[in-house]
C-alpha cells in the first residue's frame, strides 16, 4: 500500500482549480456563441485555433521545461479561449496561434507554470500580438448576417457580385469615435444611427440594441454585454469571482464617461458608450478578476479595481495610439498586483500595528 | 504650468526612461531585489538627476554654447556631461559625508553606483537637445524633467522589486531562476508600459 504523507489540511474541498476553470469556460460560453453567431465561422475557427495552439504549447514547455501540468484542468484551454475573445474576428489563423503560444510560454510557464505567472497570459498574449502585427491586430470585420455565404466564410474573404473581396473592415464604436474626432454622445448616436460604412461601401446602421446584444464592430467575444453578464452572474453565483474588482472597475469607468466623457462635462449618452461599446466587461469580468494575477485582500482587490477603471477611461479617453485599454489597463495594474498586496496585508493577530 | 504637467507624464508613463527608453537597466536589474533597496536608489538617482540637469544646462549655457568665431564646443557635450556628473556625484557623495551623515547614510552605496548611470547622461543631453539653452523657462523645463525621469525610473524599480520579491517565493524553472526570469519580466513590464503609448492629457 502506498501511503500519501502530506501536510495539513487534509479536508477536501470540492472547489478545485479544475471546477473552478471549467466552470468559468461555461460561462464564456454565451459569449463565444453571440461573437460566433455575428462574425460567423472564421471566429470559431481563431477560437479553435487559440485553444488548440495553447494546449499544445503547455505540453510541450511542461515537457520541456519540467513543470508540473496537467491539459485537462481547463487553464491552458481557458488562457487560449480568453485571448481568442480579445482577438479581431478576421485575425489570421497563423498570427492567433503564435499568439497563444506566446501567452502560455512567455506568460505562464516560464515563472513555474499555472498560479506563478504574474501578468495575465491571455492579455500578455494580446499585447505582444498589438505591438507585432498592429495591422492586423486593428482590422475589425463587421458582423455579418447568420448562415449567410460570408456567414460560411472560413478565411474573411467574401463574394460580392463577382469579385472576391480578401477583408472587409470597419472601424469599431470607439475607434470610430476617436478616428472622426466626435466630440459628445449625442453626435455619435446621431453617426451610427445614419450607419458606418465598411471598407466595401456598404453600411451598417446600429442603434443601442445592437449594442447590447454585441451586433457592433469588435473583439470576437468582447462586445456581447448581455451574453458577458450572464457567464459573470453564474461566476458571482458560483463564488469564483467578487464583486470587489468588477464594481470598482465598472463604476469608475461610469463615472469618469459620464462626468468627463465628452467636450462638455455630464454627457450620460458617453457613459453608454463606455459601458458597451469596447471590452469593459470581458475585461472587468472575465480578466481583471484572474486570482493569480490580482491582489488576495479585499482591500487590495478594491483598489486594483478603480486602477484599472482609471486607466481605461485615462487611455481611451487621452491615447493617441489606442482607442481601448482595457487589455493595458490590466496588465499595469498586474504589474502593481505584489504592492497593493504588501501594503494592503492585514495585521497579524497578536503582532504590533508597525511592521505587520 | 501644464507644460510642465505634461512634462511629468510624459517621462513617468509615456516616455518612462527605463521601460521605453531602455536607458539606465544596470541598476534596474541590479538594484531590484528588494522594495527597501529599490526605493532608496530611486531617492538617489532623484536627488543626482536633479542636481545633474542643473549643472549640465549651466554648463551647456555658459560654456559649450558660446559661439567663438562660429564655432562652438557642442560636439564636446557627451563627453563634457560624464565628467561632469561624476565629479558632481563625487563631490555631492563627499559633501554629505561630512555635513549629513545620516542622509549619506540612507542613500549608502548607491551614490557612487550612479556616477556613471546612462538615464542620467541621457536625461541632461534629452533636456538640452528638447528645450535648448535659450530662456531661463527652459531651464525650469530641464529641471522638472529631471525629476520626472527620475520619478519614472523610481517606479519601474519599485514595480520590479515588487513582482522579483514575490518571485523569489516561487518554484521558477531552474533554467529561468534568477536573472533570466528578471530578463522576461522586465519585458512584459516594458509590453504593459507601451498601454501608455501616445498618451496625451495637456
Amino acid at each position: 500500500m502506498k501511503l500519501n504523507i502530506t501536510s495539513s489540511p487534509h479536508i477536501h474541498s470540492p472547489i478545485t482549480v479544475k471546477t473552478v476553470m471549467w466552470d468559468v469556460i461555461l460561462a464564456l460560453l454565451p459569449a463565444g456563441f453571440v461573437g460566433i453567431y455575428f462574425f460567423g465561422f472564421k471566429a470559431l475557427a481563431v477560437i479553435l485555433t487559440c485553444i488548440i495552439s495553447a494546449l499544445v504549447a503547455e505540453y510541450v514547455a511542461g515537457k520541456v521545461l519540467k513543470i508540473e501540468f496537467c491539459l485537462l484542468d481547463g487553464s491552458a484551454c481557458l488562457t487560449g479561449l480568453l485571448l481568442a475573445f480579445c482577438l479581431p474576428p478576421a485575425t489570421p489563423l497563423w498570427i492567433a496561434a503564435i499568439g497563444s503560444i506566446v501567452a502560455i510560454i512567455i506568460g505562464k510557464s516560464v515563472f513555474g507554470g499555472l498560479g506563478k505567472n504574474v501578468f495575465n497570459p491571455a492579455l500578455i498574449g494580446r499585447a505582444f500580438l498589438l505591438a507585432s502585427w498592429p495591422a492586423f491586430m486593428t482590422s475589425w470585420s463587421p458582423t455579418v448576417k447568420f448562415l449567410s455565404k460570408d456567414w460560411f466564410s472560413l478565411s474573411g474573404k467574401i463574394v460580392k457580385g463577382k469579385e472576391i473581396i480578401d477583408a472587409v473592415s470597419m472601424a469599431t464604436p470607439l475607434g470610430y469615435f476617436k478616428e472622426q474626432s466626435l466630440t459628445s454622445g449625442a453626435h455619435f448616436f446621431a453617426k451610427v444611427g445614419q450607419g458606418l460604412i465598411d471598407s466595401t461601401g456598404q453600411v451598417h446602421k446600429m442603434g443601442l440594441w445592437d449594442m447590447i446584444v454585441g451586433n457592433i464592430g469588435g473583439c470576437i467575444g468582447e462586445t456581447s454585454a448581455v451574453a458577458l453578464l450572464i457567464g459573470a452572474i453564474f461566476l458571482l453565483g458560483r463564488g469564483h469571482i467578487t464583486w470587489h474588482i468588477p464594481a470598482p472597475t465598472i463604476i469608475t469607468v461610469a463615472i469618469l464617461g459620464y462626468v468627463f466623457g465628452s467636450d462638455k462635462l455630464f454627457d450620460p449618452q458617453m457613459m453608454f458608450i463606455h459601458l458597451f461599446c469596447g471590452g469593459l466587461f470581458l475585461g472587468a469580468f472575465f480578466m481583471a478578476t484572474d486570482m493569480v494575477t490580482t491582489p488576495i485582500t479585499p482591500l487590495g482587490r478594491i483598489i486594483f479595481g478603480f486602477g484599472c477603471g482609471f486607466l481605461i477611461f485615462m487611455i481611451r479617453k487621452f491615447s493617441g495610439s489606442y482607442p481601448e485599454g482595457v487589455c493595458y489597463a490590466i496588465l499595469i495594474m498586474n504589474a502593481f498586483t505584489p504592492l497593493i498586496d504588501r501594503f494592503t496585508s492585514p495585521r497579524v493577530f497578536g503582532k504590533g500595528a508597525a511592521n505587520g | 504650468m501644464n507644460e510642465l504637467l505634461a512634462i511629468i507624464i510624459a517621462t513617468v508613463f509615456v516616455n518612462n526612461y527605463v521601460l521605453s527608453r531602455f536607458l539606465g537597466l544596470c541598476p534596474f536589474f541590479g538594484v531590484s531585489k528588494k522594495i527597501e533597496t529599490a526605493a532608496g536608489m530611486g531617492m538617489a538617482v532623484t536627488f543626482v538627476m536633479t542636481l545633474a540637469s542643473i549643472a549640465t544646462w549651466f554648463i551647456e549655457k555658459f560654456l559649450l554654447s558660446i559661439k567663438v568665431g562660429g564655432h562652438d564646443l557642442s560636439y564636446l557635450r557627451t563627453v563634457t556631461f560624464i565628467l561632469v556628473i561624476a565629479s558632481l556625484v563625487q563631490f555631492v557623495e563627499m559633501f554629505l559625508q561630512k555635513s549629513m551623515p545620516s542622509l549619506y547614510q540612507s542613500l549608502g552605496i548607491f551614490l557612487p553606483l550612479i556616477t556613471t548611470n546612462c538615464a542620467v547622461l541621457g536625461v541632461a543631453i534629452l533636456n538640452i537637445q528638447n528645450f535648448g539653452v535659450k530662456t531661463y523657462w527652459a531651464l525650469i523645463k530641464t529641471i522638472t524633467q529631471g525629476v520626472g525621469a527620475a520619478l519614472g525610473f523610481t517606479l519601474a524599480l519599485v514595480l520590479m522589486a515588487g513582482i522579483r520579491e514575490r518571485l523569489e517565493l516561487e518554484e521558477v524553472p531552474a533554467c529561468f531562476k534568477g536573472m533570466p526570469i528578471a530578463f522576461v519580466v522586465s519585458g512584459l513590464l516594458a509590453l504593459a508600459f507601451m498601454g501608455f503609448n501616445g498618451l496625451k492629457i495637456f
